[in-house]
């Protein structure tokens, strides 16, 4: 537990910086909080893409305290907008665990995104830490449109030790997840994740392509896929909230994975995302090796960030 | 792409235009609401305040106030603002003498390098140059093959080596540029984060040792604020020559688009719109400016026109029309030239006017699909006098293009309009090839 704490702080060490170094330098500049305060606090909030609405939001909840007069010290003011923002994204959060709710065999995970965000590379870590743990681990290629995706998948498959199900370029990526539940059935596999082609939102007739992949698997498998996890990079601004809600609205989405944390972007777009439509941030990516996939805790994320 | 943050300015616009004199207050009041969309639409923070200052201290100028549309005043207050801050003029690739000339594509982890990489050779080729695609991502697994693919797609050698140095596999690949006749190397290399100083290393020797003409950082559309830090960095390190915008055919507002010129001062190039490789746009920045505030942009839809639909062809479909022999086959090909002009959302979006009525009116790829489906179901015969369809072949052309009887009718039915309209057309001339869907 500790050990993945310090893992997850080194990989919001920038984030921090970014967010929490600058709020504890506002609070500290001044001793009493006041419009230009939350002025600043504002700016550093929407620094961080967490969105305009999101941020009033936040911060008149801040004030209200303030008004109350609960508030008379930085250090409370510190705590108090800690606590605002883990409630914020705790409310949102079921407790359960996915990677203990497995109770299907095998349990499929569909993994979706647009282009770019990560998908196939987080993928591969989800595998390794699956194996890890001792389950048999399948992955099904079912991203065929992409130039060498499924070579990419493969390459992670042998890092990780997990067989792979694919098919010739351009074939039908719903084929491939059909065969892909067969083959873990024959196969006693106890995971089956499936690498969908990145797709944007907006292209209704790839929305259409990634609902019928999911027809398929429920049709091989009925009530798979067990989980939808849909990638997120840490890096987008105020469209990952649409990204979240067109893809919800077009398969369903149990849970985010939001990747490339490692860089200097803040994530701070999952605030508006748990706020609004209510999906759980489950992982976290933090780098470009087997074990940089975190799982998120809510709690664990603000401390850090406040760290 | 843009559409929403258009449909905004539009109802801010419309306010504006409301009201016959403006108070310092409307202004302001305007303005905020020009913050909160450009915001929304993830315009830095920092670039955002500047832009507002600078449009408030331009519109309360005695002369907007007191002219006689001082709505229309304020919104080209804006437009200009917007275009100036996008870049003055569009910045083409610049080319030296020297053979190869490298261009040299950076940017994080999955902004889509090799994508462009493909597009940018596909855009120079076109140009009457021969490029050479080299695969300089020697980390990401299969990077290098999915370069191969690429470059196999779009009839185009790539370069590759793995297992060696960075620099020395473009070294490498200059002198074999040099002697197999190649006259740009177009370098894709690995994602990478800003903060990676090792990764940032490998770019500066790989610059200082092939001296690109051109590097050319590539964005994600849909990046948030950070883009900002992201490109900052990439130009200390680089000093980069221009910007390479990706994915703006989703609904990214592109406020990164805005945002990087404005902190790096370095021009945005071109624009990825698409998956496929003939999907890259020229950048013009009034042009942008204009569709954002949704007034459309009209130059480049006749831009594309023209470079799409072949001009001999229609000289000689409108010669057809109007000697009233105009056939299904003619108004098959009449489709064709319309579909090589893109996605009908994108040339309907920049149309000037109201987007909102357009963006109702879902446009139905597949009614083209479906219409030549039923065109090629047909026999010579058939397509050169639609006549003889009658309800026997009606039932064979609807099984053969699996559709229904209904659908080959409605066909039919609008064909024969067409050729209607053609002949009262033919009488006040002028008036050439009419969309007939």
């Amino acid at each position: 537990m500790l050990k993945k704490f310090t893992k997850l702080q080194q990989g919001l060490s920038k984030t921090r910086t970014g967010l929490v170094k600058g709020i504890g330098r506002i609070l500290k500049s001044s001793s009493r909080i006041d419009e230009n305060t939350l002025d600043e606090i504002e700016e550093l909030l929407i620094l961080s893409d967490v969105g305009l609405d999101t941020t009033e939001h936040l911060i008149e909840r801040l004030r209200e305290k303030y008004k109350d007069g609960i508030i008379d010290n930085e250090e409370e003011v510190f705590n108090l907008f800690k606590a605002i923002l883990a409630e914020e994204l705790n409310s949102s959060v079921s407790a359960n665990d996915p990677e203990n709710v497995i109770n299907t065999k095998p349990h499929v995970i569909s993994v979706i995104g647009v282009n770019g965000t990560g998908k196939t590379t987080s993928i591969g870590k989800l595998a390794g830490r699956y194996q890890q743990k001792n389950y048999n681990v399948l992955l099904a290629a079912a991203d065929t449109f992409r130039a060498a995706a499924t070579e990419q998948l493969s390459i992670w498959g042998e890092r990780v030790r997990s067989d792979i199900i694919k098919t010739s370029p351009g074939g039908d990526p719903a084929a491939v997840a059909f065969d892909a539940v067969n083959a873990a059935k024959a196969r006693h596999k106890d995971i089956l994740i499936i690498d969908t082609a990145g797709r944007l939102h907006t292209k209704s007739n790839l929305m259409q392509e990634l609902q019928k992949i999911h027809r398929v698997l429920d049709k091989a498998m009925p009530g798979a896929p067990h989980e939808i996890l849909l990638v997120i990079d840490a890096n987008t601004g105020q469209n990952g909230l649409a990204q979240a809600r067109t893809f919800m609205q077009a398969v369903g989405v149990t849970g985010i994975i939001l990747t490339k944390l490692d860089g200097t972007a803040k994530g701070g777009i999952v605030f508006s995302i748990q706020k609004q439509l209510k999906v759980p941030v489950k992982y976290i990516g933090i780098g470009e090796k087997p074990d940089d996939l975190q799982r998120f805790d809510p709690g664990e994320f603000v401390e850090a960030l406040f760290q | 792409m843009f559409q929403e943050i258009s449909e905004k300015f539009d109802g801010i616009f419309k306010r504006l235009r409301g009201h016959g004199k403006l108070s310092e207050k409307n202004i302001s009041e305007s303005m905020r609401e020009v913050r909160r969309v450009l915001l929304e639409a993830d315009v830095n923070y920092k670039v955002v305040k500047q832009f507002i200052a600078s449009v408030e201290k331009k519109a309360v100028g005695q002369d907007v106030l007191k002219s006689i549309t001082p709505g229309q005043q304020v919104i080209k207050i804006i437009h200009d603002e917007l275009a100036g801050l996008m870049g003055e003029k569009q910045e083409p690739l610049t080319f030296s003498n020297r053979i190869p000339g490298t261009i040299m594509l950076v940017g994080l982890q999955g902004s889509g390098k090799t994508t462009t990489a493909g597009k940018l050779a596909t855009f120079i080729q076109q140009k009457g140059r021969k490029p050479l695609l080299v695969a300089a991502d020697v980390y990401r697994p299969a990077a290098v093959e999915q370069l191969r693919i690429v470059g196999r797609e779009i009839d185009t050698m790539v370069y590759s080596d793995e297992g060696k140095d960075v620099v020395k596999i473009c070294k490498e690949a200059e002198s074999f540029a040099k002697e197999h006749l190649h006259d740009t190397l177009i370098i894709d290399t690995a994602g990478r984060l800003h903060v990676d100083e090792t990764m940032m290393d490998e770019l500066d020797r790989l610059k200082s040792e092939l001296h690109p003409e051109e590097i050319l950082f590539v964005a994600d559309g849909m990046t948030g604020q950070d883009a900002v830090n992201t490109a900052k960095v990439f130009t200390e390190a680089l000093d980069f020559t221009g910007v390479i915008l990706t994915k703006m055919d989703g609904d990214a507002r592109g406020g990164a688009a805005l945002s990087v010129r404005a902190v790096t001062g370095k021009p945005i190039k071109f624009l990825g719109v698409g998956e496929k490789y003939n999907q890259i746009e020229v950048f013009h920045p009034a042009r942008m400016a204009s569709r954002i505030l949704g007034m459309g942009d009209v130059v480049s839809l006749v831009e594309k026109a023209q470079q799409s639909i072949d001009q001999e062809k229609a000289a000689k479909l409108e010669q057809k029309m109007m000697r009233d022999r105009f056939t299904l086959t003619d108004f098959y090909e009449q489709l064709q030239q319309i579909k090589k002009m893109g996605p009908l959302q994108d040339v309907l979006s920049m149309l000037p006017g109201n987007q909102k009525a357009l963006k109702n009116m879902q446009v139905d790829e597949n009614a083209l699909v479906q219409t030549e489906a039923i065109i090629n179901s047909m026999t010579i015969e058939e397509r050169m006098k639609p006549h003889i369809i009658n309800g026997s072949r009606r039932k064979r052309i609807a099984y053969g293009s699996g559709t229904r009887v209904q659908d080959v009718n409605r066909l039919l039915n609008q064909f024969t309009m067409m050729q209607k309209m053609l002949k009262r057309m033919k009488k006040g001339r002028g008036m050439s090839m009419p969309f007939g869907l």
